[in-house]
């Protein structure tokens, strides 16, 4: 071997060594894309949640008591609220509510009861999940006390009435003169035993 | 080990121009290969094969809806054939044949020796076959196959799933994980194996197609493997991602199905822009009109991909603000097609044209491609779309995009580069038939299906109301005539394959690019020493 090859054949080494670096460099740079955005798709979750929350978008609701500190009652105004009630399926429950709409002035508290019964001969865990329409009315809706914040276990046969105490916020836009509030209930028995 | 690959090179250079392959025998050659050419023909041939049996599953929907009530099978058998269809023509046929097409052609294409990660290009097709093996399977077990839709929205897939959902997760992960791989590979061995002197902006645009294809993958095949994940959760392990009861959204469940979902059609028409830029030059002897453009249109259509997801979900009840939002955005991507379509236009105007059939493949894929981006328009307008959303319409619209769309570029590339691949001119009388059966039968198939959706006929349903028959009747032989042309490529690539005229280095005389500077068939190494690019 020539000096001369042997200097060519070191100077393609040189340039066999960056170049596996930079291939090993992108594969990282790629890696680490491939890992955030796993890590995205499930941050898209409480993401989503959030974005709900504050949007009121989907109807959602607060899962968490809002406290009653309201300084006046606005008369001037009446809004319909109305309740809706379904079984998921597979909840042998009578689930209803005792009135099914009530009239309030934004800013002024009221409490509906709703009553269920477990009419198979099992012992069940129901939890009622709420859903307010329009969608956008959902952050104006503020529940006080509400049995959905629980599950609720009933034995077989058992009845209960349920309380659920609310407001509507005083800044609810002009144009909301009725808000339908929609409870389904589940079956999460299997789920409270394991 | 850097020396061994140095004194391996060193050696090519010295034996230039002789054959000197170490290729292994028989089944060995192909299970332990890292060579690009022979994984980019798996790729193909695999696809070919999940081409044709997610076909014959598309038959079996066909004759089973070629007359009104319940003739050869069960509704819950015919939800596994509508789901399973769509799965495997998503991630077996469309996308392997893409990652063919890349591994056959990318590095000849940017004068690299073969992809960066030969060793891994290896594993990303060795998976493959697995994944479908998998989800094959379920076929044969006790639950039957998935049946809740390939997009499997919850709680379809978890709480009434019919038991087939762990099978789909495994086997759509593995399919992500090859999908990924492959995609590190591309993007590695674009930025670091080009040819000196070919700047990013001299590129094929074919290899900025696949460029910004893989970047697409990369981003959210991640998010499609955490999909399946919380689906797999909520179904045997008691989370409740998309459950109600625990807390859960279904909605969000699209959300975050259609975050993947939207790029994921991208990922499926963006090398096929990438093969008709391509070919149009080369049969209008003209090189491609507005290259930087093009080049701007693929990138641009890439980032919008991102921000349109919930145009697929006009009838969730979103509010008014999300729905116009979407709608904009989603006719917003009609810019930079337009511009793409108007450039293969510019292109073969007053071009020298010469109608070789990858050249009919190209202009059949910009006028057809053209009507189900059309239909797509339609469906963007929130109003309108909730008359069509989720009824033949919309079939009709992602067929057009992705068997007119998709499937005829990859026919134009494969009947573009075949010579170059088997060394052997292919039968031209027979690739004419294969287009014009194709052409005839696939407008055949899928444009009535237009107006069985405006007419409301819901999409994935195994009978129908009477006034839907006869157009139903012309659908079904149009995709049985279809099915049958496709034998026809078959027959013409095994007779190819197996020898016919010689083809010359460049067959084409209008082509340009490094892959017809060397000879035919392509030698087992090309381009050990890299070419020179002014």
């Amino acid at each position: 071997m020539t000096n001369g090859e042997s200097q060519n054949k070191l100077s393609k080494q040189a340039q066999a060594t960056t170049h596996d670096a930079s291939v090993k460099k992108t594969v990282k740079k790629l890696m680490l894309i491939v890992f955030g955005m796993f890590g995205f798709g499930f941050a898209l979750v409480p993401l989503y949640d959030v974005f709900c929350d504050i949007t009121g978008l989907n109807g959602k609701t607060s899962n968490v008591a809002a406290s009653y500190n309201v300084k006046s009652i606005d008369t001037e105004r009446t809004i319909t609220v109305q309740f809706l009630t379904r079984t998921a399926k597979g909840i042998p429950w009578k689930f209803e509510p005792m009135v099914n709409e009530v009239e309030v002035h934004p800013g002024e508290r009221k409490t509906v009861i709703f009553y269920a019964k477990n009419e198979s001969t099992s012992d069940i865990v129901g939890q009622a999940v709420p859903s307010v329409s329009p969608g956008r009315a959902a952050v104006y809706f503020q529940k006080i006390e509400c049995f959905c914040f629980n599950s609720q276990p009933l034995k077989a046969s058992e009845d209960v009435e349920m309380g659920l105490q609310f407001y509507v916020d005083l800044d609810i836009p002009d144009d909301v003169s009725t808000i339908t509030l929609s409870y389904t209930l589940y079956d999460i028995t299997s789920s409270v035993d394991s | 080990m850097t020396t061994d690959v140095i004194d391996d090179q060193s050696e090519h250079d010295s034996h230039d121009g002789e054959h000197h392959d170490h290729k292994m025998t028989g089944i060995k050659r192909w299970l332990y290969t890292t060579n690009h050419k022979d994984i980019g023909s798996m790729y193909l041939w695999f696809s070919f094969i999940m081409f044709l049996t997610g076909g014959a599953m598309a038959l079996v929907i066909r004759a089973e809806l070629f007359q009104p009530g319940l003739q050869i099978i069960e509704p819950d058998f015919f939800n596994q054939m509508t789901t399973v269809h769509g799965l495997i023509m998503v991630f077996g046929a469309i996308m392997p044949a893409f990652t063919g097409l890349a591994n056959w052609m990318l590095p000849m294409m940017v004068g690299a020796p073969d992809m960066a990660l030969p060793r891994l290009n290896n594993w990303s097709f060795w998976i493959l076959p697995f994944a479908f093996a998998i989800l094959l399977s379920s076929f044969f077990m006790e639950s039957g196959a998935p049946n809740f839709g390939w997009t499997f929205y919850a709680p379809l897939s978890t709480t009434y799933s019919n038991g087939s959902t762990a099978f789909f997760v495994f086997a759509v992960h593995i399919m992500g994980i090859s999908s990924i791989m492959g995609a590190i590979n591309i993007v590695v061995t674009i930025m670091n194996m080009r040819a000196p002197g070919m700047t990013y902006m001299k590129m094929p645009l074919f290899v900025w197609t696949f460029f910004i294809t893989a970047y697409l993958l990369i981003a959210v095949m991640p998010v499609l493997a955490g999909t399946v994940t919380m689906v797999l959760t909520d179904t045997y392990f008691g989370t409740s991602f998309f459950d109600a009861a625990g807390g859960g959204d279904p909605v969000m469940f699209q959300h975050i199905f259609w975050f993947f979902g939207h790029p994921e059609v991208y990922i499926m028409i963006l090398p096929a822009f990438g093969i008709v830029s391509t070919t149009i030059p080369a049969f209008s002897r003209k090189p491609l009109f507005g290259y930087s453009s093009m080049v701007y249109a693929t990138a641009s259509i890439a980032f919008l991909s991102f921000i349109v997801w919930a145009h697929h979900m006009f009838t969730t009840g979103m509010p008014l603000f999300g729905e116009l939002f979407f709608m904009y955005c989603t006719m917003l991507i009609a810019v930079p097609t337009g511009v793409k379509v108007f450039n293969w236009a510019a292109t073969m105007w007053r071009g020298s044209l010469s109608f070789e059939t990858p050249m009919l493949f190209s202009i059949a894929f910009v006028i057809l491609f053209t009507i189900g981006g059309f239909s797509g328009l339609m469906l963007a307008m929130t109003p309108a779309d909730f008359q069509y959303h989720d009824t033949y319409f919309v079939v009709a619209h992602f067929h057009y995009v992705l068997v007119t769309g998709a499937l005829f570029s990859i026919f134009a590339g494969a009947y573009y580069w075949l010579p170059k691949w088997t060394g052997y001119m292919y039968n031209d009388t027979l690739s004419k038939w294969h287009f014009w059966c194709s052409l005839i039968s696939v407008n055949l198939l899928f444009f009535p299906m237009h107006f069985l959706g405006l007419a409301g006929m819901p999409r994935r349903i195994p009978d129908y109301a009477l006034q839907f028959a006869d157009f139903n009747k012309w659908v079904s032989i149009g995709g049985f005539a279809f099915g049958i042309s496709q034998l026809i490529f078959l027959v013409l690539v095994i007779k190819c394959i197996r020898g016919g005229e010689k083809a010359p280095m460049k067959p084409w005389d209008g082509a340009e690019g490094l892959e017809w500077t060397v000879p035919s068939p392509a030698p087992y190494h090309t381009f050990t020493t890299p070419p020179k690019i002014d």
